[in-house]
């Protein structure tokens, strides 16, 4: 149990990461590869938050346990991860905005409709 | 050229797969005792009265690294702006009210207010208790749009002045860079958090300039999304192509 | 016990995230990926990091999946009123 477990957050990461990717290069509609997108950028969050947790250990909030008393997860990881979620909302809103032109300007969101039309 | 495609995929993920797991295997086991980086945060966030280590971290100890966190964001946000804005061959047309169950109704407009507050409540208590700027802005800002739901698109938009909130994403970052200036002016380095007195630990006032900053991320962030979310809505039910164009 | 119910969240957020790729459909993907950014903020909490919980709650189950459908929706109705104007 325990050595699977030491591994096992890693291995869900990795295979959301790579489930992600497979989504991205065969989906038809580009609204679905962003939402893949968003799939990918999940996988590092979670390998992130796995990589500083601590056995019996709580969050890193002292407002209401003393100092020293407990055991604290790392806050390092958690404040790259927080930033990056808010972050990566707005790029995905960028990306769909792009899409959004695409589909006014070439009337398809299939990226090899969009191949054949480029010529 | 499709199975071409499906198979460089198939090699190409497999090759990443087995590179993947061989590096999961040699990684520090999950839930381990050692945190050399986390155990020296929680040292520094404690010795400048920041009960929240994690706002300490953002704010104060990587508050540089935030500050290209805030340019992504206000960067993404102004492309949004360019992208969706109202081409020469489009008009507005005022969009049909849709029907909202009445119950549906009343719940939006009474969970509005509770929102709204919930969401300044967490920006305000980042340096404390979990939350801050990045979550309590999306909060804020999202639940300004349970309006839509509640009344109707005219009143949305009546309570959102676009110009405001794009002036005040401005604002708030401009914020942040007088913040680290005021440090260098100081004579210390930029966005050091050295400048204002720590005050008593657990307290609203705790942390230096961490709640100040954390105060003008809350507000580059709502006013960012509610920015976004007016472009997207806008694109969504008000603006449309003339026809046989 | 805090593990065992960790490897559970993991299994269901592996699970999730192969749902909302296999879903091809982008307004119903939307749907898949709220319920997915709702077990991930489960995950984070879990995990101790209420910070990152809360911020994945509001962003993950609530903002991304809306900018998604509208942009469906826009998409749709520009289909539509092409068709109309043929």
């Amino acid at each position: 149990m325990s050595t699977v477990m030491h591994v096992l957050p890693y291995l869900v990461a990795a295979y959301v990461f790579l489930t992600g990717c497979y989504g991205l290069a065969t989906s038809r509609n580009l609204v679905h590869a962003v939402g893949c997108l968003a799939v990918c950028q999940c996988a590092t969050y979670v390998l992130l938050l796995a990589v500083g947790y601590r056995d019996g250990a709580t969050a890193p909030v002292f407002s209401d346990i003393a100092p020293g008393s407990r055991p604290v997860v790392d806050p390092v990881v958690q404040a790259l991860t927080l930033t990056d979620i808010v972050v990566g909302a707005t790029v995905t809103a960028l990306l769909l905005a792009l899409v959004l032109q695409i589909a006014k300007r070439h009337g398809t969101v299939d990226p090899d409709e969009l191949r054949e039309l480029r010529g | 050229m499709n199975r071409l495609r499906l198979w460089l995929l198939a090699v190409g993920g497999a090759g990443l797969a087995a590179l993947l797991v061989a590096a999961c295997l040699d990684l520090p086991g999950f839930g381990g005792r050692h945190h050399p980086y986390g155990d020296r945060a929680v040292q520094a966030s404690l010795a400048r009265h920041t009960a929240n280590t994690i706002s300490s971290v953002n704010f104060d100890q990587r508050a540089y690294d935030t500050l290209g966190e805030m340019s992504i964001l206000f960067a993404a946000v102004l492309g949004c702006v360019v992208l969706l804005r109202q081409a020469r061959d489009e008009h507005r047309a005022p969009p049909e009210p849709a029907e909202v169950a009445r119950p549906v109704r009343r719940y939006a407009l009474l969970v509005l207010p509770v929102a709204l507050v919930t969401g300044l409540y967490v920006v305000a208590h980042g340096q404390l208790s979990p939350g801050g700027g990045f979550q309590g802005g999306v909060v804020a800002a999202t639940a300004l749009h349970l309006l839509y739901l509640g009344a109707d698109y005219g009143a949305l938009e009546r309570v959102r002045p676009l110009g405001v909130y794009e002036t005040s994403d401005a604002v708030a970052v401009c914020a942040y860079l007088v913040l680290g200036l005021a440090s260098v002016l100081a004579g210390t380095a930029f966005l050091a958090n050295t400048l204002l007195p720590y005050g008593t630990f657990n307290t609203l006032s705790s942390g230096g300039a961490v709640p100040l900053l954390n105060a003008a991320v809350g507000m580059e962030v709502a006013s960012a999304v509610v920015v976004l979310l007016a472009h997207f809505l806008d694109q969504a039910v008000e603006i449309e192509e003339e026809h046989g164009s | 016990m805090a593990d065992a119910l960790i490897v559970v969240v993991l299994l269901l957020v592996a699970a999730s995230a192969t749902a909302a790729v296999a879903q091809r459909d982008p307004a119903r993907q939307a749907l898949v990926l709220s319920f997915l950014g709702t077990l991930l903020a489960a995950l984070f909490t879990v995990l101790q990091a209420p910070d990152v919980g809360l911020s994945q709650l509001a962003v993950g189950s609530a903002l991304t999946p809306l900018l998604i459908m509208l942009c469906v929706r826009k998409i749709r109705r520009r289909g539509r009123s092409k068709e109309d104007a043929r």
